[in-house]
């Protein structure tokens, strides 16, 4: 017969102070994956309960095999459709983007760390940063560029944040929405073994563009070379991580559309980054000497070239 | 129960009384209708809400009544006012000037929708206007940084106006960002916090990067 301590509810101790107190219980450690160090605290388990646990299969790939097949039930004009979208943690976000700066050679981001769960708050504030980024930066680089001259007259170029905002946030749909479209016409074609979803492929495009934000504060040393630099580096860097992603999803194709779409995907990248340089940042030699027009009578008019 | 173990009821004396409530004539406002008063206590009501309010922002500390009663008449007059205040600079033909009203007042609003959006879809608890409202409140800080850039800046444009201008609207994004968190962290799940006071961080960013580039003509 179970006393009235049994039967009443208890706040369950420390995994350490409970085997202390019980030294001989059974517990069992189940293995985790480092990507979820938050779980590893409740696989300690108290004496007398392993077998409820395992029973519920608590185990982490049990969950996520069985939310994967619920994963988009709701239909797509409720709220909760969208809310599925979002279901990620810091610690997921910090690592996404840091999978996105470092690229592991050999590994791709899609499978080690979205793993079916794409997200749209990385790309989407990623964007909406980045947009802000370059034109703060841009603002500030011109004026640190123009500082010492008289007939310059500071404006915050607000028009450019709205322009910076429709080339950012087209790159980052409407190219993944091309290569997806891409993508399935050649695996109606050709069987790939690997096939990317939409969201996937704006996952990855958007956490990409991570790398271009701390480009775009540096861009404001106005030396060229660093600027190009700069460029070139941040080019390698998500470029690869690119790469990486989207060549196994091509390389079974025909050698050719493999590899042009591949170069298509790099030259695009680079071409966003070119641009904005162009755009936002005035060149740091600006100053170009005013050309000397002889005149008919033979005074000589100098012209002022802005 | 120890005082009442000698409470005995007695067989023979019926237990009788009435179930039904009386309707009230007693409570002495018994007319809850406010179409009666005057007008002047209709508007003395709202306007000690918002102030209250106000104070609420002013001093944050975790107190629901900004969340449980919020109005949007607050919000409104501090984004007509910002909006207005950074109106006066740079409205020369060129067209790279300073935000217009209509900018202002969209990147305002749109930017709180979307800021409460993304704490919803993050799994927060809160409603959307009660969200629309504690963002639109903490602007306030931010609109009495404006107010004190233009005075300065009616003394002067140099460096050390600059300096003072960065001073105080640095100081009062920092107070908008702290306030809005404090009023909001309750509400959202303990591992996103991070995810949600980001966006926060952006929208008065923006904000101050605006009222400190503020150049008059």
């Amino acid at each position: 017969m179970a006393t009235a301590d049994d039967l009443k509810f208890q706040e369950f101790d420390d995994a350490a102070n409970l085997l202390a107190a019980n030294p001989d219980a059974t517990t069992i450690s189940i293995e985790e994956p480092v990507e979820t160090p938050k779980n590893q605290h409740s696989r300690l388990q108290g004496p007398g309960r392993e077998e409820d646990d395992e029973l519920l299969g608590t185990d982490d790939s049990d969950k996520t095999e069985l939310l994967a097949g619920q994963k988009k039930s709701a239909p797509f004009w409720t709220f909760d459709y969208y809310q599925t979208f979002f279901d990620v943690d810091t610690y997921q976000v910090l690592d996404r983007i840091k999978g996105s700066v470092f690229p592991v050679p050999g590994k791709n981001f899609v499978r080690l760390y979205i793993r079916s769960n794409p997200d749209l708050y990385g790309p989407f504030w990623i964007c909406a940063t980045l947009v802000f980024t370059i034109a703060v930066s841009g603002n500030l680089s011109n004026f640190f560029i123009h500082l010492g001259k008289p007939t310059y007259h500071y404006v915050p170029e607000f028009r450019k944040v709205s322009i910076a905002a429709t080339t950012i946030y087209a790159y980052a749909w409407l190219v993944p929405l091309a290569l997806w479209g891409f993508l399935m016409w050649r695996n109606s074609k050709v069987m790939n073994i690997v096939s990317y979803s939409f969201l996937e492929i704006v996952c990855v495009y958007g956490y990409s563009l991570f790398i271009y934000i701390p480009t775009a504060i540096l861009w404001i040393i106005p030396q060229k070379v660093v600027r190009w630099v700069l460029v070139v580096f941040s080019l390698c860097l998500s470029g690869s991580v690119l790469v990486m992603t989207f060549w196994p999803a091509v390389r079974d194709d025909n050698r050719r559309i493999a590899v042009a779409t591949v170069a298509t995907i790099l030259l695009l990248h680079a071409l966003l980054a070119v641009g904005c340089l162009a755009y936002f940042f005035d060149a740091p030699e600006l100053d170009i000497p005013a050309p000397i027009i002889p005149a008919h009578n033979g005074t000589t008019v100098v012209t002022k070239s802005h | 129960f120890p005082g009442l173990t000698d409470v005995s009821i007695s067989q023979d004396i019926p237990v009788e009384g009435e179930i039904t409530v009386p309707v009230g004539s007693h409570s002495p406002d018994e007319d809850y209708s406010t179409l009666d008063e005057p007008v002047k206590d209709t508007i003395m009501r709202d306007l000690k809400a918002v102030g209250k309010k106000f104070v609420h922002v002013m001093y944050p500390r975790k107190s629901s009544a900004l969340l449980r009663d919020w109005d949007l008449w607050g919000p409104l007059v501090l984004c007509v006012s910002l909006a207005l205040m950074l109106q006066g600079g740079s409205a020369d033909s060129k067209d790279d000037g300073g935000p217009q009203f209509a900018e202002v007042f969209v990147i305002i609003w749109f930017g709180a929708v979307v800021i409460t959006l993304n704490s919803k879809l993050l799994g927060g608890t809160i409603s959307f206007f009660q969200s629309l409202c504690v963002l639109g409140y903490c602007v306030m800080p931010l609109t009495v940084a404006m107010l004190v850039c233009r005075l300065v800046l009616l003394a002067g444009a140099g460096t050390v106006s600059f300096i003072i201008r960065l001073i105080v609207v640095g100081a009062m994004f920092a107070w908008s960002t702290l306030a809005s968190t404090a009023f909001l962290a309750d509400s959202q799940p303990p591992n996103r916090k991070a995810l949600v006071v980001y966006p926060i961080f952006l929208f008065y960013f923006v904000i101050s990067w605006m009222i400190l580039t503020f150049t008059p003509q």
